[in-house]
């Protein structure tokens, strides 16, 4: 768990960021989403001292962050930014062994730790653990920049618009697998982003900066329904609402008795996706089937129309 | 028929023309210090030789003129250059009256400029033959063994320089040792101070302009101004300094030479080690501090390492132009190849201004070549990432 409360950060007399606080409970994605000089970076920053506050106290687990010197805190936190900031002298093995080296593992457990997370990212450690980064691709170099972060088994990891320099297919392949990879450590991740779109398909909760003030922390479905105020509503994006609405919710929660003609939709897959595919093949309905492979019944686009609208 | 010419070709052709025809070859003199008289390459070496070297020298121009295979013009270089540097000793033995010891040969216009027409050729074969760095230095260490075989042979024994040499031979090893250690050393004690001053000036914003401005104006003093200006300080020091005397500090000599040396060093040192540090990648910068390096984990295991490259440039500078400046130094006193280059000035004798400038010239050439190898090889392990 990570308390943030009442963080403010002065530069001369400029506030950068203005007396934020916020909880983000263990085990869950907290977006912070605002325009360029919101002080949204500045936050994140000061969660692992890389700036330091003006006043206020940031907890992690309980224990104030001051209490260890600035850069044991910062071994033991992930840290994955844009540009991604690989070492280029040093080869992808060692860019991901960076802090177990700095903790002073032992050879053979690094060694293990940096194969398991090259494997895990669709890397094989022999082929690409002794090439340098300008060998690899932009996707290739941002998932070894995320892979060095996880390397010494972080609680807690932020992330500063870490998919910002990705062409937008494989942007969305690397916010799947940064999902997955959540899911299957309960890192708690703390993401940077200016892109609302990104915040709404990966946060538990969002939280909106605008001019260094804290203006809404909340669940993606209640930002969308009720921006507290008009800057997180043109934020949101008016003619974007109801489908990023849609994308929250999977297609099963959305199956109406009956069946349908063609080829079934899976469950799985978000009911925004649903609704696309009924209105580009001009259908009024679709089979749903589960994920293994049983119909489930089917998708209506009156159905969907509803759900898209806003939430009473 | 599809006839091309190379445009260096073109120039090398036409010098070399000039050079083989219309320039003498060699120059002989009664006596070291008497106005020269000029022998083409014709009257210089016996009949059948010389029309050899003429032949040769034609057809390697020939070659370099026209578009051709690059073995070819490496192979028309090397010879010509082989060729010349073989006759000019056989000129040597031929135009030196038998039993005569005042009579002196020398390398006139002609030579030189062939030698430099035809190492333009193989210069530029090399460049185009893409060499790797290790390969360089293979051909660097060929060409100084070929050299050296030459001057062991004896072959070169009747020219006016190696005479020069044989009259000195003990001062000069001791003067190019000499040499070699002003440049080296005032070069160490330059990194030594310049590294962390520009570690300094880097982390330290306020300070750099101001150091580098002063670094700056004292690159501007003229070398011999320099020279001068120092004599006064270090002669207060060695007389009122308990121990400095001791350590051979004096107003003249070695410690002035060396002091200035190190002055004109510091800048490139310290001014490529800012912009090297400057130019490591915020990105990389950002990340080291972000997963917990220490400030000196930072410096040591990713800044100093990215801006090695730049560094190394920096001190291959100061290392070529410590290796002619130093020349200077026998003006005061400080020893040196410069010794012969001013004795020989004084005297009127260009041989012996030869014997200090010659090997000068091929101490800054192969230093040049080594850290521009060197440089490269850690250049292309460490290259900065293009995302």
């Amino acid at each position: 768990m990570i308390e943030i409360e009442g963080i403010t950060k002065r530069y001369d007399a400029t506030t950068v960021v203005d007396d934020v606080s916020m909880v983000i409970e263990p085990r869950t994605i907290a977006v912070i989403v605002g325009t360029s000089g919101s002080g949204k970076t500045t936050l994140l920053r000061m969660i692992n001292r890389l700036v330091e506050p003006t006043s206020g106290i940031i907890k992690l687990d309980g224990a104030d962050n001051r209490s260890l010197p600035g850069y044991e805190l910062r071994r033991s936190i992930g840290y994955a930014i844009q540009g991604h900031g690989l070492f280029p002298h040093r080869t992808v093995a060692q860019n991901i062994a960076t802090v177990p080296v700095l903790l002073g593992w032992d050879k053979d457990r690094i060694k293990a730790r940096v194969d398991e997370l090259m494997t895990l990212y669709q890397l094989d450690p022999e082929a690409f653990g002794p090439r340098y980064p300008h060998e690899l691709s932009g996707g290739q170099q941002q998932r070894v920049g995320v892979a060095r972060a996880l390397a010494a088994e972080p609680n807690v990891l932020l992330m500063d618009e870490p998919f910002g320099a990705l062409d937008p297919i494989i942007r969305n392949k690397a916010q799947e697998d940064l999902l997955a990879i959540q899911k299957r450590f309960g890192t708690t991740i703390i993401l940077v982003t200016h892109d609302m779109e990104e915040a709404v398909h990966m946060g538990d909760k969002i939280a909106v900066m605008d001019a260094g003030k804290l203006v809404q922390y909340a669940k993606p479905a209640e930002i969308l329904a009720k921006p507290a105020s008009a800057f997180v509503e043109t934020l949101v994006g008016a003619s974007e609402r109801p489908f990023r609405l849609l994308s929250l919710g999977r297609v099963r929660d959305a199956v109406e008795k009956g069946s349908a003609e063609g080829e079934a939709i899976p469950g799985d897959a978000s009911q925004r996706d649903a609704l696309a595919e009924l209105l580009w093949t001009g259908r009024p309905a679709l089979p749903v089937k589960g994920a293994d492979g049983k119909p489930l019944g089917r998708v209506t686009v009156d159905g969907l129309v509803k759900r898209a609208a806003r939430p009473a | 028929m599809n006839i091309r010419f190379d445009k260096l070709g073109v120039i090398i052709a036409a010098i070399s023309a000039y050079a083989a025809f219309a320039a003498p070859f060699a120059t002989f003199r009664a006596n070291r210090i008497v106005p020269g008289q000029a022998r083409s390459i014709l009257e210089a070496l016996p009949a059948i030789t010389g029309t050899l070297l003429l032949v040769i020298v034609v057809a390697a121009a020939l070659i370099a003129l026209f578009k051709t295979l690059l073995a070819l013009r490496l192979a028309a270089s090397v010879v010509a250059l082989a060729a010349l540097a073989l006759l000019i000793g056989v000129a040597g033995t031929f135009l030196t009256p038998e039993g005569n010891t005042f009579a002196r040969v020398s390398p006139a216009s002609g030579f030189w400029i062939l030698i430099f027409a035809f190492t333009l050729l193989l210069a530029d074969v090399l460049t185009r033959l893409n060499l790797s760095p290790l390969a360089r230095v293979g051909v660097l260490a060929v060409s100084a063994l070929a050299i050296g075989l030459l001057l062991i042979s004896g072959s070169w024994d009747n020219l006016s320089i190696l005479k020069e040499y044989f009259n000195r031979a003990d001062s000069f090893w001791a003067e190019g040792s000499k040499h070699v250690t002003l440049a080296l050393g005032s070069l160490l004690a330059a990194v030594v101070v310049g590294l962390p001053l520009g570690i300094l000036c880097h982390r330290v914003e306020s300070l750099r302009a101001g150091v580098l401005n002063v670094l700056n104006i004292i690159q501007t003093i003229p070398s011999i101004a320099l020279f001068g200006l120092l004599i006064a300080p270090l002669g207060w020091v060695a007389t009122h300094v308990p121990g400095a005397a001791a350590l051979g500090i004096r107003g003249i000599g070695t410690a002035p030479a060396f002091v200035a040396l190190f002055l004109y060093s510091l800048l490139p040192v310290v001014a490529n080690t800012v912009v090297g540090l400057a130019g490591v990648p915020r990105t990389a910068n950002d990340a080291a501090r972000g997963m917990g390096m220490t400030d000196r984990q930072r410096l040591f295991g990713v800044e100093f390492p990215l801006a090695f490259p730049v560094i190394l440039t920096g001190i291959r500078i100061v290392l070529v132009q410590n290796i002619g400046l130093a020349t200077i130094a026998a003006l005061i006193g400080g020893g040196g190849f410069g010794v012969f280059v001013f004795q020989g000035v004084g005297q009127t004798a260009m041989d012996l201004v030869l014997l200090g400038a010659v090997p000068t010239v091929a101490l800054a050439f192969a230093a040049a070549i080594i850290l521009d190898a060197v440089i490269e090889m850690t250049a292309t392990r460490r290259r900065v990432e293009t995302a």
